[in-house]
């Protein structure tokens, strides 16, 4: 198992499992988890998760089908915003 | 057609009025507001006047689709010499005032000498006059409203006001129309003040009717506002969490400035964004954000008005800061808090609040600010320097009492309305100065958004988001997603953001319909509403065309290749934390492709080649 920080921004809060404060949650996945195995299990919807950030760094959709997360790695989550 | 053809033309010093038609060969290569009234200023004015002399102009001006059905057609912009920056000022407003300028059938208003005594313009349609400004000169811009709604007996009437941090000289200060937006950044509230200008006030019945095509123009104004309303971000995430959504987004990637630029993650962001706007209190079950608005015609209504707790101690047995009004953009939110560390969220809406109340751009005001809680870290700055006043990164209190000295002109509010290069220069340490030609930085670190430091570095107007905002790309993934942390294809990208944004500056509509309109849907619009053909392409050219006019009039004011620079701590010292650790922003690397690509020589002037290409 891993844990994982998760943090789910704007509209997405409502996906946040029991025990969030302040957008974020620590949980426990099994190891090897990808991003979009981890947004399905959240309950949000893949079209919205627009902004995936693994410890800041952005996720490519392209690698969201494989095992980048690690242990005590931050997993952040925005849908489409924006701001200036 | 779509602009009025009208120029007025108000001598301060004699008090003449005239109207006069608008250059329309100038509108064909310039367009409008931005572009057009950058013309008109390197005509008029010469470049190495002083910002604050009779000699200096101020143009408010607006574009061909302000005031028409276009969605957020209602821009007007301020152009000037900055007093801050000795280099070209265009400091943009939504609200009101701007649709109403051109109801009453004026492209741009053109201020030119000074007035003896304070006077105020008031504009009803084509009958424009001068009148005595005394009952309101030494007012907040709130006051000063307030009068002249009630003088006038008009309540539609639209009003652009200085505050008391202008008449004062500080040299950041803001126009404020519409009580809470702002011509804000460069300090052309200064040069307005400077002219013993206290206010427009406008009242405009007429409409704007000489649209080329109405038919062609309905369509092409419907076909984007249904692009605004289908797009996820001009269609939710902005009217919902309006730009302060970008607090936690910018700091989860190690970008936040922080405590004068020395961090780049702040740890109470959380505390302070968007999301916390939406948070209830403990106190009163209420949350900070009361609702969002819109400027005239605008269907996105990203705008935040906020309501601070009635006991809160900023404003405690102060009713006139209870209601609801104009509060934290993520601009206003991390000058005033990531880079000053304070993290109390009615303290920051109160600062905003006092920033609109007498006109001073809370970015400015905010990294000010950082700077001498920084300065004073250092023993540069002590109380005998402040009054008093403890100056310690964290402290609400010491913030919000600033904003008071600061908005009203008093005591080491003189010293901060100087802006951060001035200060440190004067207290011994420019170095600490997070500035670029003398106009403090925005919210983004360009250490871990390389694109921004060149975008940065080379701002006609000095450290500006606005004038190339590759955020949209490097972060947001608009129009595509590039790396932040890279430097390659970085001056393309800066280039293309510079002439885009200089083109839709100078339409009259908003910058952030662009994070759902390319230039092709913008172009169907000007394009059925403006005389001649305006194509996507033409637009680009006309956007190449108007940063190269405003670097024209920088070069020729004294600044040169050497200004487009960062200050020391962001080429020098690394991130710790984040992403970005261990990298500085890489401007050096940028600027000699940059360069070449904008047709300039190796040290940044302008080819006779490029000029030729560009007909300047």
């Amino acid at each position: 198992m891993i844990r994982l920080r998760v943090k789910l921004f704007a509209s997405l809060h409502v996906y946040l499992p029991d025990g969030a404060e302040c957008n974020e949650v620590t949980v426990e996945y099994p190891a090897g988890i990808t991003p979009n195995a981890l947004l399905a299990e959240l309950g949000v919807p893949r079209e919205m998760a627009h902004l995936v950030l693994r410890n800041g760094v952005y996720i490519k959709p392209v690698e969201r089908d494989r095992p980048v997360l690690g242990d005590g790695d931050a997993f952040a989550v925005w849908p489409p915003v924006a701001g200036g | 057609m779509a602009w009025t053809g009208n120029v007025l033309r108000v001598n301060l010093t004699n008090g003449s009025i005239k109207s006069e038609p608008l250059n329309k060969q100038w509108a064909r290569d310039y367009l409008g507001q931005r572009g057009l009234a950058t013309k008109y200023l390197v005509e008029e004015v010469d470049p190495a006047v002083d910002a604050l002399s009779p000699e200096n102009k101020l143009i408010m001006v607006t574009g061909p689709l302000t005031g028409t059905m276009a969605s957020t057609g209602g821009r007007y912009s301020v152009v000037t010499k900055s007093p801050l920056t000795g280099a070209v000022a265009c400091s943009n407003s939504g609200g009101y005032i701007g649709a109403e300028l051109k109801m009453a059938g004026w492209d741009m208003v053109i201020f030119e000498g000074r007035s003896e005594k304070p006077v105020y313009l008031h504009i009803e349609n084509e009958d424009a006059r001068l009148l005595p400004a005394d009952e309101i000169w030494g007012k907040s811009v709130w006051e000063a409203d307030g009068i002249l709604h009630r003088r006038h007996q008009d309540p539609d009437m639209r009003i652009s006001c200085v505050g008391r941090a202008a008449e004062a000289g500080n040299l950041y200060a803001a126009i404020v129309n519409d009580l809470h937006r702002a011509a804000g950044r460069s300090g052309v509230g200064t040069v307005m003040a400077s002219k013993h200008l206290k206010a427009v006030a406008v009242r405009g019945s007429r409409g704007v009717g000489n649209i080329k095509d109405p038919m062609r123009f309905m369509q092409a104004t419907e076909a984007g506002k249904k692009v605004l309303a289908d797009n996820a971000v001009t269609g939710g995430g902005l009217p919902q969490y309006g730009t302060q959504v970008l607090m936690n987004v910018i700091n989860e990637m190690g970008a936040m400035p922080t405590r004068n630029m020395r961090e780049v993650q702040f740890e109470s962001a959380h505390r302070i964004s968007g999301e916390a706007m939406h948070e209830p209190r403990e106190s009163d079950g209420k949350p900070n954000l009361t609702t969002n608005a819109a400027c005239f015609a605008c269907t996105i209504a990203c705008g935040r008005i906020s309501t601070i707790d009635q006991g809160h101690y900023t404003v405690k047995n102060k009713p006139e800061y209870w209601h609801a009004s104009g509060g934290l953009e993520y601009e206003a939110a991390w000058a005033l808090g990531s880079d000053t560390g304070v993290d109390d969220i009615d303290a920051l809406t109160y600062g905003m609040f006092l920033c609109n109340e007498d006109g001073i751009d809370p970015i400015s005001f905010g990294a000010t600010v950082a700077a001498a809680m920084e300065l004073y870290e250092l023993g540069a700055i002590t109380k005998d320097d402040t009054g008093g006043l403890v100056l310690t990164f964290g402290s609400a209190e010491a913030l919000t009492t600033c904003a008071e000295l600061t908005a009203r002109g008093e005591g080491f509010g003189k010293e901060l309305g100087l802006g951060s290069k001035r200060l440190c220069e004067k207290y011994g340490h420019p170095d600490l100065s997070m500035t670029v030609k003398g106009q403090e930085f925005p919210a983004y670190d360009p250490r871990g958004i390389q694109g921004m430091g060149l975008a940065y570095a080379t701002s006609n107007r000095g450290a500006c988001h606005l004038r190339g905002y590759t955020v949209s790309s490097e972060v947001l993934g608009i129009p595509e997603k590039t790396d932040p942390l890279v430097t390659e294809g970085k001056p393309e990208l800066v280039k293309a953001f510079q002439d885009a944004t200089a083109a839709v500056d100078s339409s009259g509509l908003c910058v952030f319909t662009t994070f759902a309109w390319t230039l092709d849907d913008i172009a169907p619009q000007i394009d059925a509403a403006c005389e001649g053909e305006w194509s996507s392409e033409y637009l680009l050219q006309v956007g190449e065309r108007i940063w190269n006019l405003e670097r024209d009039f920088n070069l020729r004011a004294g600044l040169t290749g050497k200004d487009d620079t960062l200050p020391k701590r962001l080429r020098k010292d690394a991130a710790n934390v984040g992403p970005a650790q261990g990298m500085v922003n890489d401007v050096e690397a940028m600027m000699p492709r940059y360069y070449a690509i904008r047709g300039w020589t190796e040290d940044g002037r302008i080819t006779d080649e490029t000029r030729q290409r560009l007909g300047l």
